[in-house]
């Protein structure tokens, strides 16, 4: 009796797992930061999403005979995220590019775009190609098809390259005259045009590329599960009517629908206007050359992070010996407001305060991004190394400070003479410190489409599809511009200590 | 007379430090301010050197009056700064520069002479204090003997005709004390003042030309350190020699 009991329980946790797992949700990720039409957050119920790649994962998942779970995933990091077993399928506006395919398991592509340049209306006949735009700044999202087309136009036509980490600041800094194009896809644009008052996007595309889901490298019999479900949605015409639904059925998708159940832009690499870009026709290129050809970039950018950073690092210092010196010396509501400043910046994180500097101020003051990059992290730091300065100031012994006094010094030579050069000893260390945080620091104003060191490295590693080779690279780099400033300060405080013992 | 000081009052918060003190200086004097610890020796030398302002009273050096509360005009604190020197207990030494630096910093930025001549007078001053060998070292590397030769050094530099010592003798053994009265003796010869606080009454009969006693912010005796430490009159007194030997 007992033993049937415990059979049939077992029965029952039996076919509950099997059920589990055949009808275990199918995640795919997006990044619904990306908007309409390809995700977006519901705004009626912000808890779900929706968009076309939203329901076209759903015709996925209908016809896996599951249901479809969104998992939320930065747009840069999709790849790397699907190859760790975040979930099954990356889909929202992934782009079919030979590395990505080379490092993953890649669905049939089941939508066309067009990469198209935006301007402003006013300057709808003076931009219409790259030839016009020699000497001219051009936008676009940082590690995609148009930001390697804009890498070459920018050798071949002396365009200047601005990346941005999202596609909406590109269309607003067009408007107010940061940027004179945009080039991305053409539903960004059309969603652009109706966003932002007085674009103009030329009809004629610059190049051609296409939409696809990205797996992980091993998980080809799903990736050929999903091409089947796909070819079929294209022919019985329900990825048409997803598209019509949100306005991006356009007249060359007929011909591209055609040619993948026709099997020509199937599975297998096959050359597209967008490939064509990767050298004029070249083959591909290697790994290897493809690592290669990034080390200029790389060292260009560390060029911008150490710069930057000793830039920010002087103004740090220079604010913060003034800061320091009002809150020692000055009167009551000098005291307050300098308090309050520094309380403001320490307590509110930097990345805010580096957009408000760009995006926020833009309608009063239209800061380069260098300039914006080089205040927000100099200021941010200025409050910290104000305390330190503060602290070091009040170090210096008051005895000393009277001695001084009594020799007849005046307030102003007892700061340089005395306390000062007492208290900037002490600050070193510290400062030190500070200084190798601000060197890594630097990489929040990538936020700012200054391209420095981790922001190229990221682009790097989304173009090659693989982080361990541009994360080394990158750390070396990083550690090759630290090591040294730690190095120096140290060998100036030994030689100050050894000049006081 | 070098120094005046009437009647001065001076608290600190409700507690009342100096109680209407009243004394004088000439030139050429080596005074020493007796009293029991927290009896307002510091202060009145805190006071005459305008780091501490006052309630009431007077203070004049050479002629230049200070101002009650602190509201001496800065010109005229700027003369007195010229007349009053002051070498601290724990002498203040500034600890980035060497012995030489500490005693050149003031004739360079405050007396505008130049590098040569500055540095030629720390190197004699050094000399006379019997510290010439320490000209380049930092303050951290010297004794505390040292350290003081150098602060009167510093304080010296500036030449002025009154210089107040705060517990010179305080950290000294019984042999460098009486070297130190020797050379203070010497510092009053062509006609400086000093006033020297101590709680070391043989220092003060050996060397001082005359003895104040201060008790509780005011003071009770004064006279020919000789007479005054040998035959006490006040009860405070007594009290002073009975606590010290």
């Amino acid at each position: 009796m007992k033993r049937r009991v415990l059979v049939s329980a077992f029965c029952i946790l039996h076919s509950a797992f099997a059920f589990a797992s055949a009808n275990a949700p199918f995640r795919w990720g997006g990044d619904s930061e990306g908007g309409a039409p390809f995700v977006e957050a519901d705004p009626n119920n912000p808890a779900i999403v929706r968009g076309f790649d939203v329901e076209v994962a759903e015709e996925i998942a209908k016809g896996l005979g599951r249901r479809a779970e969104f998992v939320q995933v930065t747009f840069t990091a999709i790849d790397q995220s699907v190859e760790r077993g975040d979930f099954e399928i990356g889909m929202s506006g992934v782009e079919d590019t030979p590395p990505r395919r080379g490092a993953h398991a890649t669905t049939i592509p089941y939508f066309e775009f067009h990469e198209v340049l935006t301007v402003r209306a006013e300057d709808r006949n003076r931009y219409r190609t790259f030839a016009d735009l020699r000497g001219h700044k051009v936008g676009t999202l940082a590690g995609t098809i148009a930001y390697d087309k804009l890498l070459e136009a920018q050798s071949e036509y002396g365009i200047e390259v601005v990346s941005y980490d999202d596609d909406v600041h590109p269309y607003t800094d067009v408007r107010q005259g940061r940027l004179d194009a945009v080039l991305l896809d053409n539903i960004i644009a059309a969603r652009s045009e109706r966003r932002v008052a007085g674009l103009y996007t030329q009809p004629v595309p610059v190049t051609t590329g296409h939409y696809i889901g990205v797996l992980a490298k091993k998980n080809t019999a799903l990736r050929d599960q999903v091409n089947e479900i796909l070819k079929a949605r294209m022919r019985d015409g329900t990825l048409e009517r997803i598209y019509r639904k949100w306005g991006i059925w356009d007249s060359y998708q007929p011909a591209f629908f055609s040619g993948i159940l026709g099997g020509g832009l199937s599975g297998a690499p096959a050359p597209s206007p967008a490939r064509t870009g990767g050298g004029a026709g070249a083959p591909q290129r290697t790994h290897t050359q493809l690592i290669i050809s990034y080390i200029p970039s790389l060292l260009k950018a560390s060029i911008v992070t150490i710069v930057l950073s000793c830039a920010a690092m002087a103004l740090a210092v220079f604010c913060g010996i003034l800061i320091a010196s009002g809150r020692v010396y000055g009167g009551a509501i000098t005291r307050l407001l300098l308090t309050s400043y520094v309380e403001i910046v320490r307590g509110t994180p930097v990345l805010l305060q580096l957009f408000v500097l760009y995006y926020g101020l833009a309608s009063v003051i239209r800061l380069p991004a260098f300039v914006a990059a080089l205040l927000g992290l100099g200021l941010n730091y200025a409050a910290y190394k104000s305390e330190i300065y503060r602290g070091a100031l009040e170090a210096v012994p008051r005895g000393q400070l009277e001695a001084a006094r009594t020799l007849g010094f005046t307030e102003r030579q007892i700061f340089s003479l005395v306390r000062g050069p007492q208290a900037f000893r002490l600050a070193l260390a510290p400062m030190t410190n500070d200084f190798v945080a601000l060197l890594k620091d630097s990489s929040l104003v990538s936020v700012l489409t200054v391209v420095e060191l981790t922001k190229q490295t990221s682009i790097f590693a989304t173009n090659i599809g693989n982080w361990a080779i541009p994360g080394a690279l990158c750390a070396a780099l990083y550690l090759v511009l630290s090591l040294p400033l730690s190095r120096l300060a140290r060998n100036l405080e030994e030689k100050w200590r050894a000049a006081s013992e | 007379m070098i120094l005046r000081v009437d009647r001065l009052q001076l608290s600190r918060g409700a507690r009342a430090v100096l109680r209407g003190v009243s004394f004088s200086a000439d030139r050429g004097e080596l005074i020493a301010l007796m009293g029991l610890s927290g009896g307002g020796k510091t202060t009145i030398l805190r006071a005459i050197a305008a780091l501490e302002a006052f309630d009431s009273g007077a203070i004049e050096v050479d002629g230049v009056a200070l101002e009650p509360r602190g509201a001496t005009p800065r010109a005229r604190l700027r003369e007195l700064r010229r007349r009053v020197g002051m070498v601290f207990q724990m002498h203040y030494l500034f600890e980035h520069l060497s012995a030489t630096d500490n005693i050149t910093l003031a004739p360079l930025h405050v007396a505008h002479v130049t590098r040569g001549d500055a540095e030629k007078r720390a190197g004699e001053l050094l000399q006379s204090l019997g510290v010439g060998h320490r000209r380049n070292a930092f303050p951290r590397e010297l004794s505390g003997g040292e350290a003081q030769r150098v602060a009167i050094a510093r304080a010296m530099a500036m030449d002025p005709p009154l210089l107040l010592m705060d517990e010179p003798t305080a950290s000294l053994d019984p042999a460098r004390r009486h070297e130190l009265g020797e050379t203070l003796v010497e510092l009053t010869r062509g006609g400086r003042t000093l006033i020297v606080t101590t709680h070391d009454d043989d220092f003060a009969r050996d060397f001082a030309t005359r003895v104040v006693i201060l008790a509780e912010g005011e003071i009770v005796e004064e006279g020919n350190p000789r007479e005054v430490l040998t035959n006490p009159q006040h009860a405070a007194t007594r009290a002073l020699l009975q606590g010290v030997q």
